[in-house]
């Protein structure tokens, strides 16, 4: 199936993109690697009439370390995170997790900031991300602004990012990494996540996120709250559903997503090494 | 919108809608059709051609993005009448049955071996996990691309 009809314009910079949404206004939306847009527009459920292609924005796309966080350009792409021997070093969740993303064709194409800025709660980088604490660095017309992982999910397929902002970095903080899982349970090869868990165990930090367990990508603040009282994996798990609003599908009924939650933290848990 | 890319080598500029999906400017304008189209959800991997070097679903790709990039098809892998050593490999392991997916396959196959030259059966179908096949049961295809990687580092040593 084809698109409906679009105009298309090519951003040279980050700035450029910017004006170009504040110029086109809620028309526009930005392509990134596309694949989550470009499948939304075949089908007819997305219909943007401009389209501001940031793909070949470059100086948008590295992995650098940056002292106390790692650096990561939104344009960098699955396959650039999945190889970063940087990111497998001290972010090694993100990079387990990059290379379970899809298949290798989307992973060759999609973006980190394009998983995280079109905010699908069945995506795995926003819980990977939610699990270690990140920073989201946008900018707009009136300049640049952090906002935290926590506070960026708003809606389904809605966030913080207002329409003429551009998401520009996404900032992993350096743990002392204890141990860590990415639990993603799926019926068949390339298919998304049922339910995931993404979950990271540091000196001083531990975090929780959840795959497809509600409107927004989510963090499993209940679970995380047991850690910190001591809880084992078993009784951390049992807190795995505060706070969610798992929804039936053909894959699965709400009942059965919160089975799976519960045993995948404790999984998850376990495999970070908790007892 | 004008666009230009180099197509199994050959410079081809080309004036395009800026919906036309990249597996349609191959077919349609190009007359490159073994490229071939399966799903509407990105999901088969029949479409899969390299771009800049690497494995991509042409169907999920606008071709103004291909704008200024090195494209290589199914149509171009081959030395003259001589095969790819994967398609030869594919012939040989009986690794298509109606052939639907085997340009995709194909593509795929050698675009993982390219990432990585000596992958473990496991390797090779997570490596594949982007392309169906309705025919075949998957085994040859394994088999065909394990020979392909078992023969490329022989002749390397
Ligand atoms: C067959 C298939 C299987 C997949 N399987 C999985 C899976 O298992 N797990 C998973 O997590 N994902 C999966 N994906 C999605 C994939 O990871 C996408 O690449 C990703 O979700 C979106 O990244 P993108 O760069 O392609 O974004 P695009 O599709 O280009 O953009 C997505 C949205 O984000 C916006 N956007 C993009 N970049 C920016 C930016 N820098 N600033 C602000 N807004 C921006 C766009 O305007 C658009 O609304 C799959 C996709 C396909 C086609
Ligand atoms: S035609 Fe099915 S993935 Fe492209
Ligand atoms: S050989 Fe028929 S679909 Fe693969």
């Amino acid at each position: 199936m084809i698109p409906a009809a679009f105009d298309y314009v090519r951003a040279e910079s980050a700035g450029h993109a910017i004006a170009l949404l504040a110029e086109h206004g809620d028309e526009a939306k930005l392509l990134a690697g596309g694949h989550s847009l470009l499948p939304l527009m075949k089908l007819r459920l997305a219909s943007p009439t401009v389209l501001v292609d940031v793909g070949r924005l470059d100086d948008l796309r590295f992995i650098r370390d940056a002292g106390d966080h790692i650096a990561i350009g939104a344009l960098t792409r699955h396959r650039d995170l999945e190889i970063s021997e940087l990111l497998s070093q001290t972010a090694p969740l993100l990079h387990h997790a990059a290379g379970h993303v899809g298949d290798p064709q989307v992973r060759h194409r999609g973006t980190i900031g394009g998983s995280l800025a079109h905010a699908d709660p069945a995506s795995d980088l926003p819980a990977v991300v939610l699990a270690l604490g990140g920073t989201l660095v946008v900018e707009g017309p009136n300049g640049q602004r952090e906002i935290p992982i926590g506070e960026f999910y708003t809606g389904f397929l809605e966030s913080a990012l207002e329409p003429d902002e551009l998401l520009t970095e996404i900032r992993i903080p350096k743990l002392d990494t204890l141990g860590w899982s990415f639990q993603k349970f799926n019926r068949r090869a390339q298919d998304w996540a049922i339910v995931g868990v993404a979950a990271v165990r540091a000196d001083g930090h531990s975090g929780v996120g959840l795959v497809n367990m509600g409107s927004t990508p989510l963090y499993a603040a209940g679970v995380v709250d047991a850690l910190h009282s001591g809880a084992t994996a078993a009784e951390a798990a049992e807190r795995a559903n505060e706070g969610t609003e798992a929804q039936s599908d053909n894959n699965a009924t709400v009942e059965y997503r919160e089975h799976l939650a519960r045993v995948l933290v404790r999984r998850a848990l376990e495999e970070s090494g908790l007892s | 919108m004008k666009i230009t890319m180099t197509v199994n080598g050959v410079e081809r500029t080309d004036e395009v809608e800026p919906r036309t999906l990249l597996a349609h400017h191959l077919r349609e304008a190009l007359g490159l059709t073994g490229t071939n189209i399966g799903c509407d959800t990105s999901s088969c991997g029949a479409c899969t051609i390299h771009v800049d070097g690497q494995s991509v679903k042409s169907c999920t790709m606008l071709a103004v993005q291909a704008d200024g990039s090195d494209v290589l098809t199914i149509e171009g892998l081959a030395d003259g009448d001589t095969l790819h050593p994967m398609q030869r490999c594919f012939q040989q392991n009986h690794g298509l049955q109606c052939g639907y997916c085997t340009p995709g396959m194909v593509m795929a196959a050698v675009s993982l071996l390219e990432e990585n030259p000596n992958p473990t059966e496991r390797e090779v179908r997570l490596g594949l996990e982007g392309n169906l096949c309705r025919c075949t049961g998957y085994h040859n295809i394994v088999q065909s691309v394990l020979a392909c990687a078992a023969e490329s580092s022989g002749a390397a040593s």
